[in-house]
């Protein structure tokens, strides 16, 4: 009896896990926070015409990507006119086709500056889970097939964690943990949260100052954390801080690291390269480049170059090892959400009109390939994976992939 | 096997039903920080497995008593069983009819009961809307204000002015939020009636002040200061750079808004206190509503509610909830404001805007509440003054 009942749970068990596959894309700008996708076949000049599969409405606003495991792609959103209504999606990736949607109540504050969202933050997910957190403070986890497993609200475990303009921070995980960065003028802090139980794994102070950065990992059980202060690297497990950088960051756009993790990109001074060290001392200082000024969008690394968007929407490029500035390139902005790129081209869309465009990254200069106007304010940052590409608006989650 | 399957499915079933109260205890028991959520999601699954329509109504029950987490934990489950009985075919409108008719359940809760029951009979859920013009739920009731200015705004547009302005009082009436009520009024106010905002919204519009005190570099959130310690309106206190002593502010501001740069100037790094009383009919719970962008703290009756030390992130009505007890009689609201050292333009204002009401949104009167302050000629906000 005892074996058909352990037969039983293993089944259920295997039915809702699901390996991860690298072409997952788990958490904001992807699995390694990178915003890269090589594997994928993406549409190299993009049109309206030929190049969206399908448009899917939305019960609400967001500025979360969507995360995608195999073919499933999940999404949050905020509905009502207080936001306070919370929405976790589960879509098809052939056709759009709704698999499962939940709801939940907000129970911290929804205030947010108009321009943002109660789903700001993107989920994560560590292939068996989702792990959305909102700007209310609300932090759900379910599983993929939308069965609740643990909730947080930490707005009524900690009442002055929040933003009157708005919280943004993406959670990852890192090392089994779930890194959660909660920082504004009043209560700040970070931390660890256990995957199963959603409990405090740890939870370190942080500068009381508004920061709507995300961390990223800079390492197999070490996570950067970005703030006004600068950037601090830290255990993952424990919370223990490895190394700091105290020369400022900005507090809108996130830092991003080589493949490798050797070097780590932060917006401060311009970019500021940094090395961290074995033994964990203050990092080495590779360059500084004061004229590569990230405006809200993150910067990217692609191949040997690394690319800011400014204020004015001016796409940059320079040198990955030296700063060395390359060559500049007018896209239509402005800019919210953060650029993805996948097989040397970049995709990024606007924020008023929603103009997705295509950049070619491999000639001397930069070369716009494609533009579609999706006609509705786009916040986000795209997502790749089933080699389609993955944008919310307002109002619709689009597709964007090669004709079949 | 057939047999032993059987036997699984008929055990696993008697657990279910066994198990609801049980699982639907152990969910209104999950706390702060995490504290048992493993033993709420194995609860949450036996809920939502083959649960029927009387489960389902164990669970909304349930919410009754329920914290918000566990509310939310039951609105989940509840929103999966009512999605596998549509599946099923079952429908569990005249239970889920009985529960949203019943106001003494939460808002919240019956508000998404009449969701459900909208999602299968969407022309009974259109026929109830008239009827909600004072539902107990802000949500619930938006919907019926909202038919009533879509009907208001027909007459207006026909020339039936008397008519639209009848239609459009009845809906201000019953109106809580401020995107339903300001269109209101101004549509009122086109007509040519006025519409007095702050005594709709409750907003507290006489004061007794007292300032500036000091808040260089932001110690004065934390600094107490003697109004913190006592009311005395004879007492002279010493201020930031001069001897201070309380003054009354009265504010006609039409969302209720006391600027503090008025009495004081338009200072920096000060911080000042602004008292009022309040005469309950009754003893009762109430929400105090505040809208600030500056640094806060707000006692009642001499107890400390909450305080935020927060500058220039943002300010609007209803942006704090705090529950409150009255009591018959007088009550004492004490607020604490503080300005920081910012420069720009958006940073100037020293304000905040204060309203009692109930859990609705609806505003609670005073029975000594004066007549709204009539607003001033053109009255031009001091030059900053140093300090």
């Amino acid at each position: 009896m005892k074996t058909v009942l352990n037969l039983l749970a293993a089944l259920s068990i295997s039915s809702s896990a699901q390996l991860l596959n690298a072409e997952d894309w788990l958490q904001f700008r992807g699995t390694d926070h990178r915003g890269i996708a090589d594997s994928a076949k993406l549409p190299t000049s993009i049109s309206s015409e030929k190049n969206i599969a399908w448009k899917k409405s939305l019960p609400g606003r967001g500025l979360s990507s969507p995360i995608i495991i195999g073919n499933r792609i999940f999404l949050t959103a905020a509905s009502t006119t207080d936001q306070s209504r919370l929405h976790i999606m589960c879509f098809d990736s052939d056709d759009g086709t709704t698999l499962w949607s939940r709801e939940f109540w907000a129970t911290g504050r929804t205030i947010c500056h108009e321009k943002t969202c109660v789903a700001a933050p993107t989920p994560a997910s560590d292939g068996k889970r989702i792990y959305a957190l909102y700007s209310s403070n609300d932090l759900i986890c379910l599983d993929l097939n939308g069965n609740l497993k643990w909730m947080r609200a930490l707005m009524k475990d900690y009442p002055n964690a929040s933003n009157s303009l708005g919280l943004a921070s993406s959670p990852i995980i890192v090392s089994d943990t779930l890194i959660v960065q909660v920082e504004n003028d009043s209560e700040s802090f970070a931390a660890g949260i256990d995957l199963n139980k959603g409990t405090n794994i740890w939870k370190s102070p942080r500068t009381k100052k508004a920061n709507w950065t995300s961390p990223i990992k800079v390492g197999k059980n070490v996570v950067a954390i970005q703030g006004s202060e600068g950037v601090s690297a830290i255990e993952a497990s424990s919370g223990r801080i490895l190394w700091s950088y105290g020369e400022g960051a900005s507090t809108i756009p996130s830092s991003v690291a080589s493949k490798d993790g050797s070097t780590v990109f932060i917006p401060s001074n311009g970019i500021t390269a940094l090395k961290p060290r074995n033994d964990n001392n203050t990092p080495e200082i590779l360059w500084q480049e004061p004229q590569l000024r990230p405006g809200t969008a993150s910067p990217i690394i692609v191949d040997d170059k690394i690319f800011i968007i400014n204020r004015a929407g001016v796409l940059n490029a320079a040198k990955k090892d030296t700063g060395e500035r390359l060559w500049r390139l007018r896209l239509e902005g402005p800019f919210s959400g953060s650029p993805v790129a996948s097989k040397g081209h970049i995709y990024i869309a606007s924020e008023r009109k929603g103009l997705l465009q295509s950049v070619d990254l491999s000639g001397k200069e930069g070369k716009i390939t494609g533009t579609i106007e999706l006609g509705e304010p786009i916040l986000g940052t795209p997502a790749i994976a089933n080699d389609s590409l993955y944008v919310r608006s307002d109002h619709h989650l689009w597709k964007i992939s090669n004709p079949k | 096997m057939k047999r032993t399957l059987a036997f699984i499915l008929l055990l696993t079933t008697s657990t279910i039903l066994c198990s609801s109260p049980d699982s639907i205890k152990t969910i209104l028991e999950v706390g702060p920080e995490g504290k048992g959520n493993s033993k709420a999601a194995e609860a949450w699954s036996k809920i939502t497995e083959n649960a029927d329509v009387n489960s389902l109504i164990m669970v909304f029950d349930a919410m009754d008593e329920a914290s918000p987490i566990a509310s939310n934990w039951l609105r989940s489950a509840a929103e999966v069983i009512a999605k596998n009985l549509e599946k099923s075919g079952q429908t569990a409108i005249d239970p889920l009819g009985e529960y949203f008719m019943d106001q003494s359940h939460p808002p919240k809760a019956r508000r998404f009961a009449f969701e459900l029951i909208k999602k299968n009979e969407p022309i009974t859920a259109k026929a109830l809307i008239p009827g909600l013009l004072n539902d107990p739920s802000p949500e619930l009731r938006r919907d019926a204000i909202s038919s009533l200015i879509d009907q208001a705004s027909s007459l207006k547009k026909e020339g039936k002015k008397s008519a639209a302005i009848l239609i459009y009082r009845q809906a201000l009436n019953a109106a809580v939020e401020e995107n339903q009520v300001k269109p209101i009024s101004k549509s009122l106010k086109e007509l040519g009636v006025e519409v007095d905002l702050p005594k709709h919204f409750g907003f507290l519009m006489r004061w007794n002040v007292i300032g500036p005190f000091d808040n260089t570099e932001r110690k004065g959130f934390e600094t107490i200061f003697p109004p913190e310690e006592e009311i005395n309106f004879s007492a002279k206190y010493k201020g930031k750079e001069k001897e201070t002593e309380w003054a009354s502010l009265a504010s006609s501001d039409s969302l209720g808004k006391i600027d503090l740069n008025k009495p004081f100037g338009m200072l920096k790094e000060t911080t000042a206190y602004a008292y009022t009383e309040f005469e309950s009919k009754s003893s009762r719970t109430a929400e105090l509503r505040l809208g600030c962008k500056n640094a806060w703290k707000i006692w009642v009756n001499g107890k400390y509610i909450f305080g935020r030390d927060e500058y220039h992130r943002g300010q609007r009505i209803d942006q704090y909830k705090l529950n409150i007890q009255l009591k018959e009689g007088k009550n004492t609201i004490l607020v604490k404001a503080c300005q920081n050292e910012q420069t720009e333009e958006w940073t100037v204002q020293w304000e905040f805007q204060l309203r009692v009401c109930d859990e609705s949104g609806v505003a609670i009167l005073a029975s000594n509440r004066k007549p709204t302050p009539q607003s001033e000629k053109q009255s031009r906000r001091p030059r900053r003054s140093k300090s």
